[in-house]
């Protein structure tokens, strides 16, 4: 019962939004729900929640199945963080029918916390599209110049990422002895080898598409330029976790045999990847972008760990889906206030922002060596462990994915030295005052950067049963 | 033994918070009292650390679990012994005299700045200790990494200028090549071993179930770590650049510390090195090349640090020439020697420069010898030091690694004893040029010209009577010494191996190195005593003086290939074909749409025909049994 209130209090709150007109009650609101939401999560993790369990689409035998193991937790904390952060911290930002733009936030919240709950294929397709819809809207109505043709691609091009895995749930639906849509069905499919593969091929390009992997990119870096940086952050934080999520939820449990056998192609990909993005990175002038590719590379890093079919992989890669949601928030935030504040995301444009603004320099300065995973901080943990499974798998795919550490430093080094340092631009000029919302929530974020690289274990431990469920046996 | 070794770690975290988050609020007084005395206080727990465990013998304990998962388990764990304690002892120590010298030489900077360096300083002992103290090897790179960070921070202090903050990003950059080597060596251990502890990897058992390829592997990644750190061919382009950070951070860092970190990490591991002939090889060779090319580049340099900080690289490579041969006690004894001289004359170039209002070129100087005499003559004792002349401290370390040298091959020996000699040239050229002669600066600064104050020139004293007496810790047993320090190490780096020299031999090898030394010392005061270099004439004077076109050389062959490639990837590969195909698809779909739309024209004749063809192609495939037909039929046929 707790988690279906706790599903519900976003979707309340959205309709509440809808109906509210005054800016800062709507302010009020979606923050309130945020924090609320948090509590929640805190609460799920803490305790141990019984699952929801009703029917639903009796017909077809769907159940409106909830629960909350290791891998659900850790997500639902990012997401339940990961939102009131982005109310606070973009709440002086101003924005035409805010109320609107809250309420959709908080529907993609809850589609999010849908996905990551639900113990049934069709309930998960559900609100894996639930998640897309508001996010279509919120893109295409408050988004940048191109927004209208770069969010048709982003919806076209994940949308036929879901619909290649509605029909994968189809299939395995139709091959289970119980026709039941519940992931412990689905388990005990019958599927002869030639099913597998094509199952395991249509779940795995819907989430190839999410996370995404190389070459099937392309949509992400224009989604993130584009959105308002509100849902950019949305996106990247979290929803490209779906991506791997679905990966560890369904992909690898259902599919081990065909999943084995591809991991040759898809860690080659990944890597492959991982320096590409990288590469590209170096080249970018606009902020956003740049962040952006980091983010492809990062994740690639998560999506080949997941196919060396390690408990070490594993472990940092539960890790990391947390870390890197934190780290990426914080640049996020940054990256916003720099561009609500100056009107330009090219960093030829900026510089002398150490001078301008310390406290925020310092933050970036902090978020930077997250972000190139600097041993002390979040993201040390989860890429030690997931280097090491890759090494573990192949020396030289490890090898050559670990230039990307060098590759990191080079672009965010870069980043650092034209925004912060140097003498003030007449952009940077135009910083009078400190964002103390935002910067206070930077702080809260790098304050979990440093305790969860310190003292990882706590980390470890939300997410020790989702281990022990795929390895031990 | 737990508190204590856990409070020589947390003074210097206590001043990077003090400092850091108090950057705005105290005043420059508190800052530089505070800063200072937790690194005193650092220095006398490390005395207490070290006296400890003179009496009761090396010490491991144990705070948390770093990463403890059911397949790999990470302690945080600390260890004192015989060599860490000593790291522990010059690191706090060098850094007190340090931090007590920058609270004056920084003394212009604004209070928030002045609490922002000191925070930094303090950031890089907490992260120097670790490095020494982690009782695995995770823990040292946590350090290892740190010191990069502080590092970077530090070079590249006053942020405004770009210069400095290319020079920053470069020393980062480079050290995180070593870095991933160091990574490498560390998963391949995991891998093989299942840990990374000391206790479990340095041991006879563990070395037993690697295969020799693994223990050449392991040594190689970790030596490129070292590489990075430490400044060798062919990571070694960084460390002049980072010059341009405060002249104390130069002789904290990149001189007396941080640098030496490679030397740490290899006699740490001096088993698993010594048990790969090919490695110690490429060691050897490697530091020794690195001693020669430096030696060569300094001789011509006319920057006070770029000197230096050249003088550095050769020296560490000195000590890898030590390592390489096996003599870590050697390697350890010079990493000890080298920290009080190197920065001793560091700290004696920053009184320079402050005396001269931030000049560096030392031909704009001469003559200083009267005006600053303090400076003066403890930098001439920095000078005899690293020129290795008996009995200041830099001869005994220097002759160690140079006996071992020989003992190996006299042709690494020979060619130490040329880089010797260069040495001693450099260094009483610098020191000539500087303060002999006359005074060839403006008008201005001559009126300006002023003895440093106290705070800076304590640490000189102090510093120059470490340089004088410091070889007492390892006279040989050949001069009738008891090699202290190498008794220390013994539970380390095990019993010395005999030396197959004659006691005739060493006498001899040593009198030929401290003549040739002694000559070459002589040339250059003699040709600098009262003129400084013109423009270089000839051309290896040019190219020398350009440092053999080696950062050209990388930024063509290297850095410009790789932004063009990035480019490439970017403009054509990115946009035209990857996100072109995905767009074209899309165009595609679009354009298909517009054609097949006209067939429904209404006329029955043509449905009639496409029924036709439909039931035809279905038929087909049904007999065929083609694949697309397997996977509807899969879709309908439930049970």
């Amino acid at each position: 019962m707790f988690l279906l209130i706790f599903l519900l209090i976003p979707i309340l709150a959205a309709i509440i939004l809808f109906l509210v007109k005054k800016e800062s009650t709507g302010n009020a609101i979606a923050i309130g729900a945020g924090l609320l939401s948090l509590f929640g999560a805190v609460y799920i993790i803490t305790n141990k929640t019984e699952s929801f369990d009703v029917s639903w689409l009796a017909a077809i035998n769907s159940r409106f199945l909830l629960q909350a193991d290791g891998l659900a937790k850790i997500l639902v904390l990012l997401t339940a963080i990961t939102f009131p952060s982005i109310f606070i911290a973009t709440n002086k930002n101003h924005i035409q029918n805010k109320n609107s733009f809250l309420g959709l936030m908080l529907l993609t919240q809850a589609g999010l916390m849908g996905v990551f709950l639900a113990g049934d294929a069709l309930l998960f397709y559900f609100f894996w599209e639930l998640a897309l819809i508001p996010v279509y809207f919120l893109c295409s109505i408050w988004g940048g110049e191109k927004r209208i043709a770069i969010t048709f691609k982003f919806f076209i091009y994940t949308f036929l990422g879901s619909l290649l895995m509605l029909i994968g749930i189809v299939l395995l639906y139709s091959n289970t002895t119980d026709h039941s849509f519940l992931l412990s069905s689905f388990k005990n499919a019958h599927l002869t080898n030639a099913q597998q593969l094509s199952a395991f091929a249509l779940f795995f390009i819907a989430f190839a598409i999410k996370m995404p992997i190389f070459p099937l990119h392309t949509w992400q870096p224009d989604a993130y330029e584009q959105s308002p940086t509100a849902v950019t952050m949305v996106l990247s934080a979290v929803m490209v976790k779906m991506g791997l999520y679905g990966v560890i939820r369904w992909l690898l449990p259902l599919f081990p045999m065909a999943a084995a056998a591809h991991s040759n192609m898809v860690i080659t990909l990944s890597v492959v990847g991982i320096l590409y993005a990288s590469f590209i990175a170096i080249r970018q002038d606009d902020m956003k972008r740049l962040i952006a590719y980091s983010s492809i590379a990062h994740i690639g890093l998560m999506s080949a760990a997941l196919f060396t079919n390690t408990s070490i992989g594993m472990q940092g890669v539960l890790v990391q889906l947390f870390s890197h949601g934190i780290n990426v928030l914080g640049l996020w935030i940054i990256a916003d206030i720099i561009e609500q504040q100056t009107g330009t995301r090219s960093m030829k444009a900026l510089g002398g922002l150490a001078k301008q603004q310390p406290t925020l320099a310092i933050l970036l300065v902090g978020f930077a060596f997250a972000n190139i995973a600097l041993p002390l901080t979040n993201a040390f943990v989860g890429e030690f462990l997931m280097f090491n499974a890759l090494f573990q798998f192949n020396p030289w795919m490890a090898a050559i994915a670990g230039v990307s550490v060098v590759l990191a430093a080079i672009y965010t080094l870069n980043m650092v030295q034209k925004i912060a340092y140097g003498e003030i631009s007449q952009a940077t000029a135009k910083m009078e005052m400190p964002n103390n919302n935002a910067q206070g929530v930077l702080i809260v974020l790098l304050a979990i950067v440093f305790i969860t690289g310190i003292y990882p274990q706590p980390l470890f431990n939300i997410t020790a049963d989702t281990l022990q469920q795929m390895f031990v046996k | 033994m737990k508190l204590i070794i856990g409070l020589i770690v947390l003074w210097p975290l206590i001043g990077f918070l003090f400092n850091g988050l108090g950057r705005n609020i105290w005043s420059k007084k508190v800052i530089a009292y505070k800063a200072t005395g937790y690194i005193a206080m650092s220095f006398v727990f490390s005395i207490i650390a070290f006296l400890n465990i003179q009496t009761n013998g090396a010490a491991t304990v144990h705070y948390f679990d770093f990463i403890n998962t059911d397949t790999i388990k990470i302690p945080f764990d600390f260890k004192v012994d015989a060599l860490s304690s000593l790291f522990l002892l010059v690191i706090t120590g060098v850094g007190t005299l340090i931090h007590l010298y920058s609270t004056a030489y920084m003394k212009d900077e604004e209070a928030p700045h002045y609490a922002r360096y000191f925070a930094y300083l303090n950031l890089f002992i907490f992260s120097m200790l670790l490095l020494v103290l982690g009782d695995n090897y995770v823990i040292m790179f946590i350090g290892w990494e740190g010191v990069g960070l502080c590092s970077y921070l530090l070079i590249g202090y006053w942020f405004t200028n770009s210069t400095y903050n290319y020079a920053a990003k470069k020393a980062f950059i480079m050290n995180r090549i070593g870095d991933l080597g160091f990574l490498l060596a560390i998963f391949w251990l995991v891998v093989k071993l299942g840990s990374v502890s000391y206790g479990t990897v340095l041991t006879a058992e563990s070395l037993a179930k690697l295969s020799t390829t693994d223990i050449t592997a392991i040594t190689l990644l970790l030596f490129v770590g070292a590489m990075g750190k430490s400044a060798q061919i062919p990571l070694y382009t960084w460390l002049p650049d980072a010059m341009a950070g405060p002249t104390p951070v130069s002789a904290l860092i990149h001189a007396a510390t941080m640098v030496t970190a490679g030397i740490y990490m290899i006699t740490r591991s001096n088993i698993l090195f010594s048990a790969s002939a090919f490695t110690q090889n490429v060691v050897a060779i490697i530091g020794i090349s690195t001693a020669l090319l430096a030696a060569t580049i300094a001789i011509k340099q006319n920057d006070i640090k770029k000197v230096l900080a050249y003088s550095t690289v050769s020296q560490l490579g000195y000590m890898f020439l030590g390592l390489g041969v096996g003599a870590y006690s050697g390697a350890v004894f010079h990493v000890i020697t080298h920290a009080f001289f190197k920065a001793l004359l560091f700290l004696g170039a920053g009184s320079v420069i402050h005396a001269m209002h931030h000049e560096q070129d030392i031909r704009k100087m001469g003559g200083l010898k009267s005006k600053l005499p303090i400076t003066h003559i403890t930098f001439l004792i920095g000078c005899i030091a690293i020129a290795g002349v008996p009995p200041f401290s830099g001869f005994f370390s220097k002759d160690e690694i140079l006996a071992a040298a020989f003992a190996k091959n006299p042709i690494y020996w020979a060619l130490g004893v040329l880089g010797a000699a260069m040495t001693a040239f450099y260094m009483f050229r610098l020191y000539a040029t500087t303060f002999l002669g006359q005074f060839r600066g403006t008008e201005d600064q001559s009126h300006h010209l002023h003895e440093s104050p106290f705070a800076m020139t304590l640490p000189l004293i102090l510093l120059a009577v470490a340089s004088a007496i410091a070889g007492a810790i390892g006279i040989p047993e050949l001069m009738g010494g008891h090699h202290w320090l190498s008794h220390q190490l013994i539970p380390i780096i095990g019993e010395a191996k005999e030396a197959h020299l004659s006691h005739q031999m060493e006498w001899l090898l040593m009198g030929i190195s401290v003549t040739i030394a002694i000559i070459a010392l002589l040339l250059a005061v003699n040709r600098y005593k009262r003129q400084a270099d013109g423009e270089p004439q000839t051309a290896v004077g040019k190219f020398l003086y350009n440092k053999w076109h080696i950062d050209e050389l990388y930024d063509q062959a290297i850095v410009q290939p790789l932004n063009k490639f990035a480019g490439f990837l970017k403009k054509n590969v990115e946009k035209n074909i990857i996100d072109g195909t995905v767009n074209g698809t899309g165009k595609l779909v679009q354009y298909s749409a517009r054609k097949l739309r006209l067939i429904q024209n209404g006329q029955v004749g043509y449905y009639i025909l496409f029924i036709v063809i439909g039931i035809i192609v279905l038929f087909l495939c049904w007999f065929n049994d083609i694949a697309i037909l397997r996977f509807f039929s899969l879709l309908t046929n439930k049970s």
